[in-house]
């Protein structure tokens, strides 16, 4: 499985999460399947809902968020691939948390935001056991596909 | 006859279907069916324990189970029973 996304797409990734800093910043990643192989088109930034004191550290996405997100981009002959969020001034890795409201199948991409300023973003998938999350490839593309 | 409808991240566990007619009389009795029906799908809805995955909610025509009667909620003829996942992390 690898993940192809647009330079501008993953831009818009990093600017969310900034603009979120010093809370984690989160949202959909729609686009389309080939195989094993993902391509991202546009991506949904949705609220952090989680409790407000904890959303340096935690996210949550409603569920109905993800059912608008699904027919939105059904609609436009795409799906929902995964989601993406921030991690303020920690690591682009999954945490315990992360680990353990992993959705099977979706892609993970974390992006590190160190002192405001996004850094790396790397992506993630859950294991098929739900013990832990792998690394996966992740290449951004210059030109809009 | 009522169905229920499978979100994008599990359809690879129902050999791509989007919605599994069904007749069971309840929500939980159709968890357990189409569990049964696709077994790649069962531990992706429950863990070791039997026990729903966190990320698993359920909504009968567009109510959350939680607010009606949970795994027990009644399923009737044309009722819609999704499952959602709630994305959450840290």
């Amino acid at each position: 499985m690898s993940l192809r996304i647009p330079a501008q797409v993953m831009a818009e990734i990093q600017r969310h999460a900034e603009q979120q800093y010093p809370e984690e910043g989160a949202g959909l990643i729609l686009g389309s399947l080939d195989g094993e192989d993902r391509t991202a088109h546009s991506v949904l930034p949705v609220n952090n809902t989680f409790e407000a004191e904890q959303r340096g550290r935690r996210y949550l996405i409603d569920p109905l968020a993800i059912l608008r997100a699904e027919e939105e981009a059904e609609r436009q002959g795409m799906s929902v691939l995964g989601v993406y969020h921030s991690h303020p001034d920690h690591p682009p890795t999954p945490s315990k948390f992360d680990v353990e409201w992993a959705v099977p199948w979706y892609i993970y991409l974390i992006t590190a935001v160190r002192q405001g300023i996004a850094a790396e973003t790397r992506a993630w998938r859950l294991q098929e056991d739900h013990t832990q999350m792998m690394e996966e490839p992740l290449a951004i593309e210059q030109e809009a596909r | 006859m009522s169905s229920i409808r499978v979100p994008t991240a599990l359809r690879a566990y129902t050999e791509g279907q989007v919605e599994v007619p069904t007749e069971a009389a309840t929500v939980g009795r159709a968890l357990q069916e189409l569990a049964q029906r696709y077994p790649g799908l069962a531990p992706h809805l429950f863990g070791a324990e039997g026990q729903l995955r966190p990320y698993v909610n359920l909504f009968v025509n567009d109510q959350d189970v939680r607010a009606l009667a949970g795994v027990q909620t009644p399923l009737a003829e044309d009722d819609q029973l999704m499952i959602l996942p709630s994305v959450a992390g840290g």
